[in-house]
């Protein structure tokens, strides 16, 4: 059993847990891992970590209440459990030997990212965030990047907040302008990893995708992002989204939301 | 006396219209009559080939003896002293390969029904003795540690606690048992009888920690150096799925038995109650021979597919799996395509899974393994309407203790390597089961695990 130390909301949906996982923490690294299950009935999900403590011997998870483990998680109070949480897994981000990166996230993957870019920072990359929300009430982590890395750029599509526009718009402007990026990595939604990859390829920078989705286990979660096959990836990652609107529903009519346990 | 009947005493079983809608077991067991009745078949040869055909060597004319007149306990006891899993082996076995198919009632008829036999005196001591308390055992003071719940890990485990050593066990996912209870589906293997074997375990003393991933929350050289354990025995097993590498095995609707099988029997995606997502299909191709596909291809017709095809590319004799499986299989109305293979799975625009394209094989010449090499005929390809493929062509090792040991040396198959005793290249550590052997069976597994025992034993007497 696995316990919540710790609970913070960020936005309508998306909660911050830190989790008491010694075995994992010891050795976790920016970019693992790990996979949790809520109690008996759940799924195994994996969910990167956002962070880490290792002598405090617990974990970060940020999320978003999108599925039925997501949602069942939102709802742990602190001193609550998790039936099980398993890693540090995956292969840590690759920083050695790299001077400056642009990094972007989009809607929740600004999660993924947190950990991500300022890890790099703390390894002594020069790290330029590019976070991009839909509108200004989904805005998240925005102190923590600020304290984290060294420039940050907010951008929403509808220009509720920061400036307007496409992250990608931010990360062509900030290469035009002569940004001389060793790496740009994207965390977020397919479709903003695919055309922010294709962006990389086509200024000839090396570019990183933080895939969540399956077979990640082994030589994942970050691959090459010039080497993915983006439209299959994202048909793929579409997969079980009816049965999850499905399981959502039925979690939501049945139990308010919680689990109903006898 | 010596029942002279050519035929095994058959094995109750659920009716294959009724089973293949549950998850219940297959087999019902033996009543005390039959078991008696099957036991005097035993002709009491003077050879015993069915003790050397057993990888644990179980003493088998004793315990059937035992049987025969009703010792029913006896004969557990007998059969316990070679055999950590006697409920499990008694089940999954393949003893027409092993101790059956030697029998020398095979001369002449069926063989005795030894697995049955095994099963029958497991379960009866299960059902009279089971609520036993076992008093845990005194420690002699030596650590060790064993990673891996798996078949291997628990007779190591067995063995080494029985003689007093404090075991700890390792296991990476969040349930004991290993293949167990991720591979083998409750209908062949009631997931009930391992858990009474690990609470066995855990009432001698083994402690076990489970969701500890060794080799990435820590490492065999750590648990050594830093946690004290004196020796420690790897039996991770092969669990990382191959695939054939043919065009369309990224459609949706293609998986590995490895990811099928553990959806449902790990995480019991069957039960309702359950949050496990679940790939469904009305027709369903499995490809493979072994146990793995008859596993993968019967959960399907459990799981609601209306077809379900098994795909392999030699003969039924050439066919890998357990005899009984193959049997069931069929019975349960699985339609085996024989001496196909597939060489490319097709979709629609979707990418959803639409049919796959075989092609047909002929035998030629044996092979490096024995049997004969499937040859394509040119020309003759054709398409099985199928909107799901579940791939069962066997696993592959993975790395991760090798990667992350240091200097533990691999064999030629990629495996650990070790000595005929279960010793790898490193002081103090041991291995055994499919990590050091690729994909093989529960039994061997097992004796793995023991022999690794009584070496570890022996390196910490010395």
């Amino acid at each position: 059993m696995f316990k919540v130390v710790k609970r913070r909301q960020l936005n309508d949906n998306m909660f911050w847990l830190v989790i008491e996982a010694p075995l994992v923490a010891r050795k976790a690294k920016p970019g693992q891992f790990v996979i949790l299950i809520t109690d008996e009935y759940g799924e195994r999900i994996p969910l990167t970590m956002a962070g880490h403590d290792s002598e405090a011997g617990t974990i970060d998870l940020i999320f978003a209440a999108v599925g039925r483990t997501t949602m069942l998680m939102s709802q742990l109070q602190e001193g609550e459990y998790l039936m099980d949480v398993v890693g540090p897994l995956g292969k840590p981000t690759e920083m050695d030997g790299l001077k400056k990166v642009c990094v972007v996230g989009g809607g929740t993957g600004n999660a993924l990212a947190y950990p991500l870019a300022c890890g790099m920072h703390d390894h002594g990359v020069e790290v330029d965030m590019i976070c991009g929300y839909k509108s200004k009430d989904l805005v998240i982590l925005e102190d923590e990047f600020r304290a984290g890395v060294d420039n940050l750029y907010m951008m929403t599509d509808d220009g509720t907040y920061g400036e307007k526009g496409f992250t990608t718009d931010k990360l062509k402007e900030l290469i035009e302008s002569g940004k001389e990026y060793d790496e740009i990595v994207a965390v977020g939604p397919p479709m903003m990893m695919k055309f922010t990859c294709k962006m990389a390829q086509d200024y000839g920078i090396h570019s990183i995708a933080s895939l969540t989705a399956k077979f990640v286990c082994v030589d994942g979660p970050e691959f090459d992002g010039s080497l993915v096959d983006w439209d299959d990836l994202i048909k793929r990652s579409n997969y079980y989204k009816d049965q999850e609107a499905e399981d959502r529903a039925h979690v939501c009519r049945l139990t308010g939301g919680v689990r109903y346990n006898d | 006396m010596i029942n002279i009947k050519l035929n095994q005493n058959p094995m109750p079983e659920q009716e294959p219209d009724v089973r293949n809608h549950n998850f219940l077991e297959v087999a019902e067991g033996y009543t005390e009559e039959m078991a008696i009745n099957e036991a005097m078949r035993c002709l009491k040869c003077r050879k015993k080939p069915c003790v050397g055909g057993c990888p644990v060597n179980i003493k088998i004319p004793d315990f059937i003896a035992q049987i025969a007149i009703g010792e029913f306990e006896e004969a557990y006891q007998i059969i316990s002293e070679d055999s950590s899993l006697p409920a499990i082996c008694g089940r999954v076995c393949p003893q027409e390969n092993q101790c059956q198919g030697v029998c020398t009632r095979c001369a002449k008829g069926e063989p005795v029904a030894i697995g049955r036999l095994e099963r029958f005196a497991a379960d009866w001591h299960a059902a009279h003795y089971g609520d036993e308390e076992i008093p845990p055992v005194e420690s002699n003071g030596h650590k060790v540690a064993i990673i891996g719940a798996g078949p291997a890990g628990l007779a190591c485990a067995g063995d080494l606690v029985n003689k007093g050593y404090e075991v700890t066990v390792f296991e990476a996912l969040h349930k004991t048992g290993g293949v167990l209870v991720y591979g083998i589906p409750q209908f062949r293997l009631p997931k009930e009888i391992v858990a009474a074997e690990v609470a066995k375990l855990e009432a001698k003393g083994v402690k076990f920690v489970t969701d500890a991933v060794v080799g990435r929350a820590i490492t065999v050289d750590e648990l050594m150096k830093e946690e004290g354990f004196e020796s420690v025995f790897i039996g991770t097993g092969a669990g990382l799925p191959s695939f054939m590498n043919i065009p369309g095995e990224n459609l949706i609707g293609v998986c590995s038995a490895n990811e099928y099988l553990t959806r449902i029997n790990l995480m019991k995606a069957y039960l309702p109650e359950y949050d496990t997502p679940i790939m469904h299909g009305d027709r369903i191709a499995v490809v493979g021979g072994g146990n793995v596909a008859m596993d993968a291809a019967r959960c399907a017709k459990r799981m609601g597919a209306k077809e379900v095809y098994v795909i392999y590319r030699r003969s039924m004799e050439e066919l890998p799996a357990r005899a009984e499986e193959v049997h069931h299989a069929i019975e349960e109305g699985c339609i085996f395509k024989l001496l196909h293979n597939p060489v490319q799975i097709l979709g629609d625009e979707d990418g959803n899974v639409r049919a796959i394209e075989c092609v047909q094989m002929e035998l030629g010449e044996p092979d490096a393994s024995g049997r004969r090499r499937p040859i394509p005929i040119e020309g003759s390809n054709f398409e099985v309407p199928v909107d799901m493929v579940i791939m069962s062509i066997g696993t592959k090792l993975n790395t991760l203790i090798l990667d992350t040991t240091d200097q533990l040396e691999a064999n030629k198959r990629g495996g650990i390597g070790t000595d005929d005793g279960a010793a790898t290249n490193r002081d103090g550590i041991f291995a055994g089961g499919d990590a050091v052997t690729g994909a093989a069976t529960v039994i061997k597994a097992m004796g793995a695990g023991k022999v690794a025992a009584a070496s570890m034993d022996d390196y910490l007497s010395k």
